[in-house]
């Protein structure tokens, strides 16, 4: 047998890493309780935390990762006292497991090949070696440093298989046996293999005496049992009876009569049969080899193009292709035998075939999906480690954690996340000391939220702290030369500064946030997913920050608007409304641009056709439709000639086809089969080229 | 008839081992990821019964030790042979998996072969 154990590599990794991450999250939990009340603390938690570290020893040691098994062989020994109430539960035992969790994780990403250098585990094996001998009770014996070496395998009393053959004595009927009996109890105290009734010597019908027997059985069965116990069964039958019996498999172990086998010299009387003393030298090559397997088997890079998908979506996906499948044939029999009698069957069928189709979309869209909870994952520790390097008491409070969203997307918020959750922590909530003065509970509050809205995602992440101050976010944005001094802006307007590159109202840098990273790769990260992220605060009671995203990247709810006889797809989700506006409305401001006023807001015009450079078949802006559009906070109007419908289209790039092109998102296929183009909102806003400030100040 | 084992153990990546073992052996396999899905894959055979059972321990749900008394507890699997994997080779352990009705043990970690080794010696020719 040859199997590569670095086959079963990625299995083990991503095994690995949900194992620590449940060990985490239980891990939180324990000093929750902790800090709540120490006999609190559930067993049935101790014991899944020691199941993980117990796991991920098992998983590491077959595999061929020594040094992960060895780290967690002392992690376990540990956390096995622990779960039997040897060692007191304390804030410097959870700490020491945190920094055993961040080592494995460590340990993990070089056996992956993420990182090169193997950290080392020496000094926090030692402290978790010490903790384990910190026991309550003098019962515990140290924690031995090497495991001894055992046995490896053993068997006790292996089932053998025996072939019986019984025939009766032809008189055994009138001397009061009852043969089937007697095979009735023998099948029940054996499992029967094959069971053979020979027949031969049964006469014919006129020859039959009833109270004769001419039956034999040959019965194959395996059991625990020995020959004399089956034996017994038979023990009443009559002499002229035949009853032989023969062992089929001698078993590795029968003590007595039916050793095939020399057995080792020294068996323990606990084990009643024993590896022969030849495979235990076997083992010790047997586990090493694959610990120097191990540099050239990791194929780092190929993680990331995995995808775990839950049975269940894999099974609805193949139902759903059978009924695909099942539809075509009926179109394929209405279309050839078609006469118009027959036109509401194939109405039907297609009908079902669109319903079949639309489905098997949302499917295997769906095999995409992930619960966000893979992104909220982290925040749990990260807060705790984070509140404690700031000296804030926080409560991280999470909902929505399995609405589900494109892995794509997954992967790429994590960070912009982090960045917004460690904002809030800094920078958002105050010191204990400030809370109180404040009057508002010690404790802050750190709230991630997701929630799905129509065609899209929205992921809030709000704290109850200070909110922001207006004041001096304006400040700043005039010092950096953002706006003027004398500008004029909305609250909402002055939060959208904070997404300004460069800008940072943090006094002074802290290690925490505000290293490299600003809100302005926040908002790019965002807008670059296709979603927004906007901010909205209220001085001394919080801040919160939405970010709305598209349920997947490659699905788009659009209103598509036609212009010249060309077909465009506005994006739903930047749609604020449309109307047909009153020529008094139109109007041209100082500087040539023309702009429309609605409902005293006064909003850009752009026409799409002048864009374009298509021919519209309305120019009077009274006669034709606006479309308004956001973007960043900043509105526009779109004028297109009508409205056509509204759909959800499949995005295919332009970009990859022939090139970028300014105003274009993307293209696509309309049911009719032409080519409606994307429009990019964003950055025809930034092609209106007037700001909205500016409009606001006319 | 190619023979049937089943397969029980939280870890994807050990059942990956020992069911590709077992598959190039030449056995069909079935695999539970606890004790209790592992009872309800037997009840799915409809009475064919499997020819052996490797069982993890510790698990959740449903742990080795449990899944082993209930599989000896009905008709069809009372000689099944099953082997139990385990960390600890500690003799109270192993007494524990005697009394539960397991036939053998071999202590994690192993490799193909050696589990191979172990397999030929419990199942009845």
């Amino acid at each position: 047998m040859n199997i590569d154990m670095a086959i079963f590599h990625q299995a083990f990794f991503e095994e690995a890493s949900d194992l620590i991450a449940d060990f985490e999250r239980e891990l939180l939990e324990l000093e929750d309780t902790l800090d709540k009340d120490q006999d609190l603390v559930d067993a049935e938690l101790l014991n899944t935390i020691f199941r993980c570290a117990h796991s991920l020893k098992g998983g590491a040691a077959t595999f061929g990762f020594a040094d992960i098994a060895g780290f967690t062989h002392g992690l376990e020994t540990l956390l096995d006292r622990v779960r039997n109430h040897q060692i007191p539960i304390s804030r410097e035992l959870t700490q020491v497991l945190f920094e055993s969790l961040d080592q494995l994780k460590a340990l993990l990403a070089a056996a992956r090949g993420e990182i090169a250098t193997v950290p080392d585990s020496t000094a926090l094996a030692a402290r978790i070696e010490a903790a384990a001998n910190n026991t309550a009770t003098q019962a515990a014996e140290p924690v031995a440093a090497v495991e001894p070496e055992e046995d490896w395998f053993g068997i006790w009393d292996a089932p053998t298989a025996y072939r019986l053959y019984f025939k009766p004595g032809r008189d055994v009927l009138k001397q009061g046996g009852d043969p089937a009996v007697l095979m009735a109890r023998l099948v029940e105290a054996v499992e029967i293999r094959s069971i053979v009734c020979d027949i031969s010597e049964l006469p014919g019908l006129d020859a039959i005496v009833p109270d004769e027997c001419y039956v034999a059985w040959t019965a194959e069965f395996v059991t625990d049992w020995d020959r004399d116990r089956i034996l017994d069964i038979f023990e009443f039958m009559a002499d002229d009876s035949e009853i032989a019996i023969e062992t089929l498999s001698p078993p590795a172990s029968t003590p007595a009569a039916n050793v095939a086998e020399p057995k080792g010299p020294a068996t323990p009387p606990a084990v009643v049969a024993k590896a022969e003393p030849a495979s235990v030298p076997q083992q010790k090559p047997a586990r090493a080899e694959p610990v120097k397997a191990r540099p050239a088997a990791t194929a780092p890079g190929a993680e990331s193009h995995t995808l775990r998908v839950s049975t269940e979506k894999v099974d609805k996906l193949i139902n759903l292709v059978g009924e695909l499948v099942i539809n075509q044939a009926m179109l394929n029999d209405a279309a050839q035998k078609f006469t118009m009698d027959k036109l509401p069957r194939l109405l039907e069928a297609v009908a079902q075939m669109e319903h079949a189709s639309r489905e098997l979309q949302e499917r295997v869209m769906a095999v995409r999906m992930l619960p966000i909870k893979h992104a909220f994952g982290r925040f749990p520790r990260l807060v705790r480690d984070t509140a404690a390097a700031v000296h804030k008491q926080i409560e991280l409070k999470m909902s929505g954690e399995d609405t589900e969203l494109d892995k794509t997307v997954i992967e790429a918020i994590a960070d912009p996340l982090t960045h917004l959750v460690r904002n809030s922590i800094d920078h958002g909530l105050e010191s204990p000391e400030d809370r109180i003065a404040a009057g508002k509970p010690v404790t802050g509050v750190v709230t991630l939220d997701a929630l799905q809205e129509g065609g899209s995602i929205v992921v809030n992440v709000s704290d109850d702290g200070r909110g922001l101050n207006k004041d001096k976010i304006f400040k700043k944005a005039v010092e950096r030369g953002l706006i003027d001094a004398d500008e004029t802006l909305t609250d909402e307007q002055i939060y959208e500064l904070i997404f300004q590159p460069g800008f940072s109202t943090a006094d002074q840098v802290t290690d925490l946030s505000g290293r490299g990273v600003g809100m302005d790769i926040v908002k790019r990260t965002i807008n670059g997913l296709g979603g927004t992220v906007n901010v909205t605060s209220f001085e001394g009671i919080g801040t919160m920050f939405r970010i709305r995203l598209p349920l997947t990247m490659a699905i788009l709810e659009g209103l598509s608007v036609s212009v010249g006889g060309e077909v465009y797809v506005l994006p739903l989700t930047t749609i604020v409304e449309n109307i047909r506006p009153k020529q008094s409305d139109v109007y041209i401001i100082a500087g040539g641009s023309e702009v429309v006023e609605v409902r005293g807001e006064v909003l850009p015009l752009v026409r799409l056709y002048s864009v374009f450079d298509a021919i519209p078949r309305e120019t009077r802006p009274e006669q034709a439709l606006l479309v308004i559009v956001e973007s960043e906070s900043r509105k526009v109007a779109i004028m297109v000639d009508e409205l056509i419908t509204q759909s959800q289209i499949v995005i295919k790039s332009i970009e990859s086809n022939y090139r970028k092109v300014d105003g274009i998102a993307g293209a696509t296929i309309m049911g009719d089969g032409r080519v409606a183009l994307i429009l990019d909102v964003p950055s025809l806003i930034r092609g209106s080229k007037i700001r909205v400030s500016e409009t606001v100040a006319a | 008839m190619a023979k049937t084992a089943l397969i029980v153990d939280d870890s994807t990546s050990m059942r990956q081992m020992v069911g590709m073992t077992l598959r190039t052996a030449g056995f069909n396999v079935v695999e539970g990821g606890n004790g209790q899905e592992a009872l309800d894959k037997l009840a799915a055979q409809m009475g064919s019964k499997v020819d052996l059972i490797i069982t993890d321990l510790n698990m959740p749900v449903m742990d080795g030790l449990t899944f082993i008394k209930s599989v000896r507890g009905q008709a069809p699997s009372r000689f099944t042979p099953i082997l139990m994997l385990t960390t600890e080779s500690t003799d109270s352990r192993k007494a524990e998996g005697k009394a539960a009705g397991a036939t053998g043990w071999i202590v994690k970690p192993f490799n193909p072969e050696q589990l191979l080794k172990v397999i030929e010696k419990v199942l009845p020719a």
